[in-house]
């Protein structure tokens, strides 16, 4: 098992290295960079840019080198002093930038995350075991609409909805008089209740095709001969249910936590943008649009490093659970 | 068959009905059969004809939306306070009763040892389940007879083998933990759905032997499905003929394959190939078994019976008559050649 744990992670070396070369040349490819935008911002509001000045700000940012020198002092500085650089736009640390945002982002994904869980795996082992059932088909249902309309659009619906209704409106995760207030017991207790319409609309989606997966799964597995066998042994049929076809099911499951991870961060743009919560899925989008290059490129880093160690993460969790991964992992 | 025998398990106009949007289909239609301690009744049929249906209808399992009707009556010899027998279609299928009967008092070993075990669990796991369900509650226990039944079936390392898991088996092993695992709990009724087919010829027969063996040390009777009528002939006391959900010709293994009556099971015979017949082509029964649904009436093998007569085989449902002493068979043929002999007489 640590052989095979220590064998994955040696893997990752070269392909992190991989993903960091590729996300910086990707930054870089869209003609022009940030400076582009400003000067042309600059020039814009009538100020008078020089070219002593433009050579100012480009050693400045230090876009005056070469494409990969950039990137070995990126790189250099991430991993001996775990500086990402600074964004152009905020004219702050990356760290600093995205740090605080990314904090309200994994509180958000995380209840969101077991919001989907603890409602889709109990359902879908429902809609399983009682296939065809009444209760079946309303689960099956909520589950397509779930599917198919985008969250941003259950999004604005609901606020709609609430506003029309109520007069009050949901967006935002605070009441104005917290929005810029420090941490407190106060802030977090104005929070809870304006979390629940994000968590609703972010696992929406993901409770949806979850039910579909376990459902399909359990169905798969109900019929094998090893559960008939263990019926025949005797085993009561909760028991049955739980300890063998449940416990096969779940492996495809446990194989989805790898995209799981990255879709934490970043996922839901749309929807964080329409609901206004301050998290980083906006941000990256905008860094993205102003062509902030150390802001998104430590983004799309931070996301594909999230990517291969969710991956790590569900196949050691596989390799946990199924003793034909154990077994056969290393040989191979 | 003068001598008193002990039935255990009685099967009377068993049905299995599987109601579908298309219709019924009647994979079971009123079989009588009767279980007798320590022997084995041997249930042979072309694929289709109701055999394993027939098995799980003696441990309530039948797959979803299958409804068994008739009378399973088990004699369970005072086991549960009672010497009145248990009527198994009586009991709910998800109930205690019938769990504390599946397993413990009939068990089964299945087709594919390569897919009856779970494959996350290990062989000890899944056979100690089964002793702590049924004989005892002490875990330490349960592994002490466990390692002493995957001894008796003949496995190596016993103690080694219980902590590994099926993939680790080779497909002789797994049967022969599967075998363990059914008899783990000191059944008086084995059900064996065809325990050979999916095995080679060489692990067959040692799976074959290990069964006997293992019948006649503890006296417990065993049902034995395949369509292989070489192996009946090695293994019965009486056989159980099956077609179209019905039993055909139901008699003692001698007279099955030295006199049988029943057109069906001469096919059957016909068709096995034997070494001294030379340059002769083997004979096979024309046509395949009809779709168990909307059967028009009469005798289900009409449709493909040298025999059979225009107006009188189709006519009405043909009923399971006794020919001879504990010889039955299903056929107006063999019955009218009868009474006519009996008028001559």
């Amino acid at each position: 098992m640590i052989n095979y744990i220590s064998y994955r992670i040696l893997q990752l070396i070269p392909l992190l290295i991989a993903i960091s070369i590729i996300v910086f040349v990707i930054i870089q490819l869209p003609p022009g960079d940030f400076l582009t935008n400003y000067i042309a911002q600059l020039k814009n509001a009538g100020n008078d840019v020089s070219e002593s000045m433009i050579l100012n700000l480009k050693m400045q940012y230090g876009l005056d080198k070469s494409m990969y020198m950039q990137y070995i002092i990126w790189i250099k500085n991430i991993l001996l002093h775990g500086d990402f650089g600074r964004s152009f736009q905020y004219n702050q640390p990356v760290a600093d930038v995205i740090g605080p945002k990314l904090t309200l982002t994994l509180v958000i994904s995380v209840i969101s995350l077991i919001f989907v869980w603890a409602v889709a795996i109990p359902i879908g082992i429902y809609s399983a075991t009682h296939q065809y059932s009444p209760l079946d088909y309303v689960f099956t249902f909520i589950g397509f609409i779930g599917l198919a309309m985008p969250g941003f659009l259950i999004a604005l619906i609901l606020i709609y909805f609430v506003f029309t209704q109520t007069g009050v409106a949901i967006t935002g995760l605070f009441s104005p008089e917290f929005a810029d207030a420090p941490w407190s017991m106060a802030k977090v207790m104005n929070m809870l209740p304006r979390l629940v319409i994000p968590v609703i609309v972010i696992g929406m989606s993901g409770t949806a095709s979850l039910i579909r997966v376990t459902r399909g799964m359990l169905l798969d597995e109900l019929s094998k001969q090893y559960v008939i066998t263990a019926r025949a042994k005797g085993v009561a049929e909760n028991k049955l249910l739980f300890k063998y076809p449940v416990r096969m099911a779940i492996n495809p499951l446990i194989s989805t936590i790898g995209w799981t991870l990255p879709a934490l961060i970043s996922g839901e743009a749309i929807v964080a943008i329409v609901l206004n919560l301050q998290t980083t899925g906006p941000m990256l989008l905008k860094a993205l649009m102003t062509q902030d290059m150390y802001l998104c490129g430590s983004f799309l880093l931070i996301l594909s490093v999230m990517t291969v160690l969710g991956t790590l993460l569900s196949d050691i969790l596989l390799a946990l659970v199924d003793p034909r991964i154990r077994f056969g992992g290393v040989a191979e | 068959m003068g001598r008193q025998e002990e039935v255990i398990l009685e099967m009377k106009d068993v049905k299995v009905h599987f109601h579908l949007d298309e219709g019924v289909l009647k994979a079971v239609d009123g079989v009588d059969l009767r279980i007798k301690r320590g022997k084995t009744l041997g249930i042979v049929g072309e694929s289709g004809c109701g055999k394993s249906v027939t098995s799980q209808a003696l441990l309530r399992i039948v797959p979803k939306p299958g409804e068994v009707q008739g009378k399973i009556l088990l004699y369970r010899g005072g086991k549960d306070g009672t010497d009145e027998p248990v009527d198994l279609v009586k009991l709910d299928p998800r109930g205690k009763q019938i769990r504390d009967i599946r397993g413990g008092e009939i068990a089964m070993i299945f087709q594919e040892p390569m897919k009856a075990f779970s494959p996350i669990h290990t062989i000890g796991n899944q056979i100690i389940e089964a002793i702590l369900l049924h004989t005892t509650d002490d875990k330490e226990e349960a592994y002490r007879l466990g390692v002493n039944i995957l001894q008796k079936v003949g496995m190596s390392n016993p103690e080694q083998r219980m902590g590994e898991y099926p993939h680790q088996l080779s497909g002789g092993m797994r049967q022969r933990a599967m075998i363990a695992m059914a008899l783990s709990c000191n059944p008086s009724i084995l059900i064996a759905d065809e325990p050979t087919t999916a095995l080679d010829v060489t692990v067959q027969a040692q799976v074959l032997q290990l069964i006997n063996d293992l019948k006649e040390k503890s006296d417990t009777a065993v049902i034995f499905i395949t369509h292989d009528l070489g192996v009946i002939a090695e293994m019965s006391d009486d056989v159980a003929v099956m077609y179209l959900g019905k039993v055909v010709e139901y008699t003692d293994v001698d007279t099955l394959f030295h006199a049988p009556k029943h057109p069906y099971t001469k096919a059957l015979l016909n068709s096995i190939p034997s070494v001294s017949m030379e340059k002769k082509r083997l004979e096979s029964i024309e046509g395949t078994v009809p779709f168990p649904m909307n059967l028009p009436q009469g005798c289900g093998f009409y449709s493909r019976c040298k025999h059979a007569v225009d107006g009188v085989c189709n006519a009405a449902d043909v009923p399971l008559v006794e020919v001879a002493a504990g010889h039955h068979v299903r056929c107006l043929m063999v019955e009218s050649e009868r009474t006519e002999q009996e008028v001559e007489a």
